[in-house]
């Protein structure tokens, strides 16, 4: 409707908001102004699998500090996952379509109760995965800002540093570092993980970064005598928020599968703490006599991955309307 | 062939290449519907320029892509579109891509961006040929190298082997035009092709275009919102308001007796050359000059090359209370100077001294401190301001720089600098995005006279304005430099925009001074040859003036030894060009694209 202008092919991305010459004749909302805040949330929440998968995660994340509670805080479910007892019909799961039983999700080997378990290792899971995920996040963003803003030396040094944490085995390298600070437990795993998962973000935010330092609002900032910090702080990183949050979801959604595998392999949490990656390397073998042991921990890593993938889907949309086909 | 309709409620004349009838075009987008264009009937007969003239916003381009089934999805469209006899809205996807091409073609604003630039201009332009089953094989590439002759491109059978970006961009405009030729339509539509264009190249593509119709009996529906452009081309305009057709009629017509009230406005906002008498000029009492710059070269280092010097040896000033014009096409190095006079660039050798004090051989906070003193705007209001900051902290942020006020006096500041651009105090609280172009420029000026500066930088601040919006915007800018008293360095690429404001004016060529003085010494007798040319190549509003500006121009053309700009066709051949083509001065004397 208006025209394209000589300079807008130069532009990193302009907003794609409504054009306030051109007149909405029959509003839909009439005499209110949006910030562009508020235009995301009204579109993320027009997303039906976004909302669907935001409802999956804050279940699960309900159920899982719930049920057995955090620290010294009880739960409402009466058992724990320590506690040994005798296996009550072969650690069979009870529960049917309207009640729970005694072991909603059976029991293991050694009849610790498998619902306690799993709800144990889905919060180690879900407490490592956004540590890690905001971690990385501030890392890879810092990283990325300084680099694509002051650009010359500061940048090929950091850019060099990141090529040189991309071209690790990732798996190898998160299973070492997992490993020295696997025994400090889940917060010095999830730093060591957060270490090796921000390279991804610093590129994309370098890319960003270098493509909004051109625009001409940040020459006006510069203009005026405002410093680097707070051209970076106020004028550049808050209009970077838009990939950083998608970003940010889909490092969760990664991290919950990078620990479930160094766990798997036996690198990630350590006994006697649980993870749901754990759960399912101790009971592979049991997958044949026992195949509950293997689902639940399995379906609650599919659920919460796939719930925060659409969570991160939805927001892409929302932050970035033209990809829509409806706009 | 005529309109395929039932509503034939005017007289359709003979063959309409192109018609509109009662046209509505409808957006459902998140925020409701949008009516881009409610009810308009249009025709374009053969060998006819109609100009359809309107603002940003006003539905134009929107009835132009309906003409080739290139709406997005969300639109939904009522009425009839007709071209050369089809009925376009019954037409399956096959035959408009049959269609496309064939009867009509189109010429886009952006030639930088209508070409691929991975792909040889050899490939795209056979391309277009034998997909449309023009010529195939060897026969395309010869007829190719007759349409690049047709538009004048010199040594086509070597250059049509290059690629896009190794062509000036008057070039490439006129390659767009080729290829829009190559399957013979009966209609073209030209959006904007001149917009993104220099004046002196804008004129040469303008000839190109006429001699279109002119030879090969072409309709053309030319988008336009200079009215210098419709003056020089159009047969015909039509005024688009908001969705609607407010006036229709011949160009003289239309352009010299307006009836409608919104087309008054439109040609009282065109600034005019020379309606701005002799003023006297601007003293300066003491103390130092606002900018002084001397001997200023600027480079720009390139990979592996010799740096290319964008600046070369300029020397000016800008007394305090005076507007300088700084005047050139693009690639003369204007923005360069603006933004080295802001020591946003520096300088490779000279000096520039603002406000007495040397910027280029300052530390950072006497450069800070000297920064207060200094205001800014910049030619994109799109991308000027924050998009994240609501307007009231765009404008409060120089204070907050340089921590002066509580937020209280801020905010009284604020309201008051809004009052001053003429702007509601309630739009402190909006975002950028909710904001036009013009009321977007009005805070970008509001924001750089925050910290009621001794010198400021305008650069293209209303070039990507409507002319009306940048009317009012001159207008006020005028104003609040009388009220303020700053020395201002104002950059623009328009002449009539410089006439306006300017005390000073000095015109730039590939960064190198080649004219300066009193602004109605160089607009009103130039000296030098480019300064002429500038001001011949700028159209002006009115059909009859134009057209002998144009004779004067043509003959100012022969006497420095340039060539013709039209279509290249020898008179003899058949109606459609079709035979080879010579073109009939092959000599290529001349910078086909004005020099750049």
């Amino acid at each position: 409707m208006s025209e394209e202008r000589r300079d807008s092919a130069m532009q990193g991305s302009p907003e794609p908001l409504p054009h306030a010459g051109v007149e909405i004749d029959e509003p839909k909302f009439a005499d209110k102004s949006y910030s562009q805040g508020q235009l995301v949330r009204r579109r993320f929440f027009r997303h039906k699998g976004a909302l669907a998968g935001l409802a999956v995660l804050i279940l699960i994340t309900l159920l899982a500090f719930t049920s057995i509670g955090i620290g010294p805080l009880p739960g409402w479910w009466d058992k724990d996952f320590t506690t040994t007892g005798s296996v009550i019909n072969g650690g069979r799961p009870t529960m049917g379509w309207f009640y729970l039983g005694e072991h909603p999700f059976g029991q293991d080997t050694t009849g610790r109760d498998y619902f306690a378990m799993v709800m144990r290792g889905t919060q180690i899971s879900l407490v490592i995965a956004f540590t890690v995920g905001i971690l990385s996040t501030i890392i890879g963003t810092l990283i990325g800002a300084i680099a694509g803003y002051y650009r010359g030396w500061t940048e090929s040094l950091l850019m060099r540093v990141t090529d040189l944490f991309i071209i690790i085995p990732l798996l190898v390298f998160a299973a070492v570092l997992g490993q020295i600070a696997g025994g400090a437990g889940i917060f010095a795993l999830a730093v060591a993980l957060a270490f090796v998962t921000w390279t991804g973000l610093a590129r994309l935010v370098r890319g960003e970064v270098l493509s909004l330092r051109e625009r001409e609002f940040v020459s006006a900032a510069q203009a005026i005598g405002t410093g680097s910090w707070r051209i970076i702080m106020r004028h550049i990183l808050p209009n970077t928020i838009g990939v950083i949050i998608v970003a940010t979801t889909f490092a969760i959604a990664s991290a919950i599968l990078l620990e479930t595998s160094l766990s798997f392999l036996g690198f990630g949490v350590q006994p006697p703490d649980i993870s749901l990656g754990s759960l399912i390397s101790d009971y592979q073998t049991a997958f044949t006599s026992r195949p509950w042991l293997f689902w639940f921990p399995g379906l609650f890593i599919l659920a919460i991955a796939l719930s925060v993938n659409f969570i991160g889907d939805g927001l892409r949309d929302a932050f970035d309307p033209r990809q829509g086909k409806d706009g | 062939m005529t309109i395929i309709d039932e509503t034939p409620a005017q007289p359709v004349q003979g063959g309409a290449v192109l018609s509109f009838t009662d046209l509505e075009i409808k957006f459902n987008t998140e925020f409701g519907r949008v009516h881009a264009v409610k009810g308009i009937t249009l025709e374009v007969n053969p060998g006819e320029v109609l100009a359809l003239v309107g603002e940003s916003g006003s539905g134009k381009s929107v009835t132009s892509t309906s003409a080739l089934g290139l709406l997005p999805r969300n639109a939904t469209v009522n009425g009839a579109i007709s071209v050369a006899g089809k009925s376009v809205d019954s037409m399956s996807d096959r035959s408009l891509r049959k269609m496309r091409g064939d009867d009509v073609a189109m010429v886009f604003q952006e030639p930088m961006t209508a070409l691929n630039p991975v792909l040889t201009v050899r490939t795209q332009m056979i391309e277009a040929l034998e997909l449309h089953g023009k010529a195939y094989g060897k026969d395309a590439e010869a007829r190719a190298v007759e349409l690049l002759t047709m538009v004048g491109i010199p040594d086509p059978e070597r250059r049509i082997k290059q690629y896009p970006h190794e062509f000036s961009g008057g070039q490439r405009q006129r390659i767009v035009i080729a290829m829009a030729l190559s399957c013979d339509p009966t209609v073209i539509i030209a959006d904007e092709p001149t917009t993104a264009l220099d004046v002196t190249v804008q004129a040469e593509i303008l000839d190109l275009l006429r001699s279109l119709k002119d030879e090969l009996n072409t309709g053309i529906l030319l988008i336009t919102h200079s009215m210098g452009v419709v003056a020089d081309m159009a047969d015909r305009v039509a005024v688009m308001y908001k969705g609607d057709l407010v006036e229709q009629g011949s160009a003289q017509e239309v352009l010299t007796r307006p009836q409608h009230e919104y087309t008054k406005r439109l040609l009282e906002a065109v600034p005019k050359l020379g309606s701005r008498g002799e003023t006297a000029p601007v003293v300066q009492e003491e103390g130092p000059k606002a900018l002084e710059v001397h001997d200023l070269v600027v480079e720009y280092h390139r990979q592996g090359k010799e740096p290319f010097r964008a600046v070369d040896g300029v020397s000016l000033s800008v007394k305090r209370g005076e507007i300088v014009g700084l005047v050139g096409e693009s690639g003369s190095g204007k923005s360069t100077i603006a933004r080295c006079a802001l020591g946003l660039i520096p300088a490779a050798s000279g000096e520039v001294a603002i406000l007495g004090e040397d910027i280029t051989q300052m530390s950072r906070k006497p450069l800070k401190e000297l920064r207060r003193r200094i205001g800014v705007v910049f030619q994109d209001p799109a991308s000027s301001l924050n998009p994240r900051l609501p307007v009231g902290d765009c404008i409060a942020e120089p204070m907050d720089v340089h921590s002066i006020g509580d937020s209280k006096s801020r905010r009284e500041k604020v309201a008051e600098l809004l009052d001053a651009v003429e702007l509601p105090r309630s739009v402190a609280n909006r975002y950028p995005h909710e904001l036009s172009g013009g009321q977007r420029q009005r805070v970008s000026i509001a924001r750089a006279l925050s910290l009621d500066p001794e010198f400021l930088v305008a650069d293209e601040p209303t070039s990507a304005l409507d002319v009306s919006v940048q009317a009012s915007v001159l207008k006020m800018f005028t104003h609040l430099q009388e009220q303020y008293n700053f020395g201002c360095l104002f950059v623009s690429h328009d002449l009539a925009v410089i006439d306006m404001l300017a005390d000073h004016v000095v015109v730039l060529k590939d960064g190198k001074v080649v004219e300066q003085g009193a602004r109605h010494k160089v607009l009103a007798d130039p000296q030098e040859e480019y300064t002429k040319r500038l001001l011949m190549a700028a159209p002006v509003p009115d059909p009859a003036e134009q057209r002998a500006r144009r004779e004067q121009r043509y003959a100012f053309m022969k006497e420095i030894g340039e060539e013709d700009h039209g279509l290249h066709i020898e008179h003899d051949d058949s109606a459609r060009g079709n035979g080879p083509n010579q073109p009939f001065n092959s000599s290529g004397l001349g910078g086909l694209a004005g020099g750049h």
